[in-house]
């Protein structure tokens, strides 16, 4: 069987993979999408959890779902945002997105 | 049939709130619908009042209904209603009565600003007198009694416009309210002595209480009756009721509720015979015959024709009061509802005369035979009955009444046959007065009313007819036994014992209402007056004088009574003047003494020590401002200066751009692991 540390090994390169994407990129989709991979890599460790200590109960389990549901809305969500600002100020270049500065 | 028997008054109960808060407007809606509700209750009481005569035995065992109203210290007060056949017979009379009268009104009254009003008015003393009648407890009876009071006054006061009409209004309720106080004082004595207000417990227990309390409970539920039925001395309202419509007249102060007291006193005939020799119905028995007579005198020289009708009733009540007060219960009753079939045709055709005529007064009539021939049968019958003439109603019962007094006591049966002489008399008068000779007054052109009018004057003429042959003594040769013997008296009176037919009576009644008649002719009839002549009665001198002012008795109650009270009034109100108010005012002074005291107090003394410690708290506060000043507002100004500064430095992070803060995170984050790691 394969141990739990690989599991765990898969989920912080994806994570440090989406926090690279959400720090480095200037797209703000590619953000939105590292912060995706982040969020994946954080259900990936719920699931070996759960599938390694706690099989009897399914917390890690629901605690995914609930993952998904929270991913879907901010993906959601953050995807109108990045719209609604494309019409005003035709880009979505984060550099050039600091209207909230001092 | 018997337990919807509480339905009959709430008919026209609905029909009065309907009227008052919907229908206000609508005038012939409104009267439609008086009139519909009385018919309900007509025909509802018809369905009782045959079902009773098919029960055996209901006089001694009445259906009653009842339900605890509302707990009073240890007992609780019941209302509820009950049957017997005084009260079968009662409901049937009643709701045909008032049906003709409804019926009636829609013409006498057509076109007055208040016709709603006035349909209103009359449910609601029908409400009055249904719920009377069906009452088993002395306080549903009074609530009863007091509602009709209270139509009477608006009815009598239905003109308010006209001041006499408003006095009159005013009269009568005051004057009723005298016995009114006296019925409920004999309430609370009865109440107080039996613990219950239903006549049916109240009848058992009378019997077991000391005798000059149930005398006193007798004579006062009977100055009750005086003052609702107008007997001397409480009888001058009535007269004056007549400035009220004519239907009212008929319905109100003639057929129904001036006959409550004679039901009152019969509902309650237990107490009054509770004592060994029915002490409590000799008073009943003198006043009766006493205002028989007495008002009859009256009537022979009124001119309003309504007015000689007032004085007949009062009279007519006075012949019940009689009855019940030498035992004749039966009879008494059975006066009560053929005089109210024949006293309510009566008025119901002065009122269509003076419909036609536009007056009150007999002597600007005349001749109207010919002009309202209708009007002229039917009032022709309803007068014969009241005269006495066999075989119509008021025949039989007034019959049983003097035969039953003769039996009795012989000066009552005297007085009362030289009433009944009387009443032939003034009633021939009125009669030849009123349709025969010419019309004396020229200008008058008298026509037939309309038939929603003379329809109820026939019925009721019928009534007056024929009503009487019910009551026919059983021991009469041929006639009794032909007519059922004395159905009446069977159904009502089961337990009195039926007045013997007496010949002797029956034969001097009849001869002196013939008499009455025929002296009536004589001096009326004969020669008709014309216009112009004067009353041929003026030759009795003085004593027309007499008759003519009512022997005085208003004139006499205002002098002594009326003005009684307002020098009561003027006292007590000098009595406030001088002595309340002197009282008051001195308080007052007093107080303004007193106050000029306190004011100089606290001038000076008071003040000066405010003042004082005023100044005290000034020096104070400056000594505080100085240390505000320095201390407390240098150490509040260096922490603004010290926050401002930092707010100039840290806000150099605030760069907009989102991933230096997601970086700012990151680096946090590891910072924090770092620690926690190397603890």
């Amino acid at each position: 069987m394969i141990p739990l540390s690989w599991y765990l090994t898969v989920a912080a390169i994806l994570f440090s993979l989406g926090l690279y994407g959400a720090l480095a990129r200037r797209n703000a989709i590619a953000i939105l999408m590292g912060i995706e991979l982040m969020l994946n890599a954080v259900n990936i460790n719920l699931v070996a959890f759960w599938r390694y200590i706690t099989p009897q109960e399914f917390i890690g389990q629901v605690f995914a779902i609930f993952v998904i549901t929270v991913a879907a809305a901010e993906a959601a969500i953050g995807l109108a945002l990045i719209l609604a600002i494309y019409r005003h100020r035709q880009t979505i270049n984060v550099e050039e997105i600091d209207l909230m500065k001092w | 049939m018997l337990q919807y028997t509480w339905l009959i008054p709430v008919f026209p109960l609905l029909s009065f709130a309907l009227i008052v808060f919907f229908t206000n407007r609508y005038k012939n809606l409104s009267a439609r619908l008086a009139i519909g509700a009385i018919f309900l209750s007509f025909l509802l009481a018809m369905g009782v009042f045959f079902t009773a005569l098919g029960i055996e035995g209901l006089a001694e065992e009445p259906y009653r209904c009842a339900f605890s109203w509302f707990p009073t210290g240890k007992t609780s007060l019941e209302i509820g209603f009950m049957v017997d056949p005084l009260t079968a017979a009662m409901l049937a009379m009643v709701t045909t009565v008032c049906l003709m009268i409804f019926i009636y009104s829609q013409g006498y009254m057509h076109g007055d600003r208040l016709y709603s009003r006035f349909f209103a008015y009359i449910s609601l003393f029908a409400t009055g007198m249904l719920g009377l009648v069906i009452a088993d407890n002395l306080l549903l009876l009074f609530i009863s009694w007091e509602i009709m009071g209270l139509c009477s006054y608006l009815l009598i006061g239905f003109w308010f416009e006209k001041p006499e009409a408003a006095n009159a209004g005013k009269k009568a309720f005051i004057t009723t309210k005298v016995g009114d106080v006296l019925l409920f004082l004999g309430m609370l004595l009865l109440y107080f002595q039996t613990g219950s207000l239903t006549f049916e417990t109240i009848f058992e227990r009378v019997n077991h209480l000391p005798p000059n309390i149930v005398l006193a409970a007798g004579f006062l539920i009977f100055a009750g009756a005086v003052g609702k039925s107008a007997q001397f001395p409480l009888h001058v309202w009535l007269p004056d009721a007549m400035e009220g419509p004519t239907p009212v007249s008929a319905l109100i102060h003639a057929a129904t509720m001036v006959a409550a007291g004679v039901y009152l006193v019969a509902r309650t005939f237990p107490i009054f015979t509770a004592v060994q020799g029915h002490p409590a119905l000799v008073p009943v028995a003198i006043i009766g015959a006493f205002t028989a007579f007495f008002a009859s005198t009256i009537a022979l020289a009124q001119n309003d024709i309504k007015r000689v009708l007032a004085y007949s009733t009062i009279s007519q009540l006075g012949y019940m009061m009689t009855a019940l007060g030498v035992g004749g219960l039966v009879a008494g009753v059975f006066h009560l509802i053929t005089h109210a079939f024949f006293k309510g045709l009566l008025f119901l055709g002065s009122g269509s005369i003076i419909h036609g005529v536009g007056t009150n007064d007999m002597m600007e009539m005349g001749g109207l035979r010919k002009r309202m021939p209708l009007t002229f049968w039917t009032f022709l019958a309803g007068m014969l009955a009241l005269a006495g003439i066999p075989p119509f109603a008021g025949f039989w019962s007034k019959d049983e009444i003097l035969a039953h007094a003769f039996d009795h006591n012989q000066v009552i049966w005297l007085v009362g046959t030289a009433a009944a002489f009387l009443t032939a008399f003034y009633m021939a008068r009125q009669v030849f007065l009123v349709f025969f000779g010419q019309p004396r007054n020229t200008e008058i052109h008298a026509h037939e009313s309309p038939p929603v009018m003379t329809l109820p004057l026939v019925v009721l003429a019928l009534g007056a007819t024929l009503l009487g042959l019910l009551g026919v003594p059983a021991d009469m040769p041929l006639l009794g036994p032909l007519l059922g013997n004395n159905p009446f008296h069977r159904f009502v009176g089961e337990a009195f014992e039926a007045t013997p037919f007496n010949p002797q009576v029956m034969s001097i009644s009849i001869s002196v209402a013939l008499a009455g008649l025929a002296l009536g002719w004589l001096l009326y009839g004969r020669h008709p007056l014309v216009a112009g002549q004067t009353d041929p009665l003026e030759r009795l001198g003085p004593l027309w004088v007499t008759l003519k002012n009512k022997y005085w008795i208003d004139e006499i109650y205002n002098a002594t009574v009326v003005r009684g009270v307002i020098l009561l009034g003027d006292l007590l109100f000098a009595f406030d003047q001088g002595v309340i108010d002197g009282l008051v005012n001195l308080t007052g002074k007093a107080t303004v003494a007193f106050a000029t005291i306190n004011e100089r107090f606290d001038t000076y003394v008071i003040d000066g020590l405010v003042n004082l410690a005023g100044k005290g708290a000034v020096a104070l506060s400056t000594l505080n401002e100085l240390f505000d000043t320095y201390v407390i507002d240098g150490l509040v100004n260096g922490i603004g200066k010290a926050a401002d500064i930092l707010g100039r430095e840290l806000r150099l992070i605030q760069t907009g751009r989102v991933q230096n803060y997601l970086l700012l995170l990151l680096v946090s984050v590891l910072m924090l692991a770092g620690v926690l790691m190397y603890q």
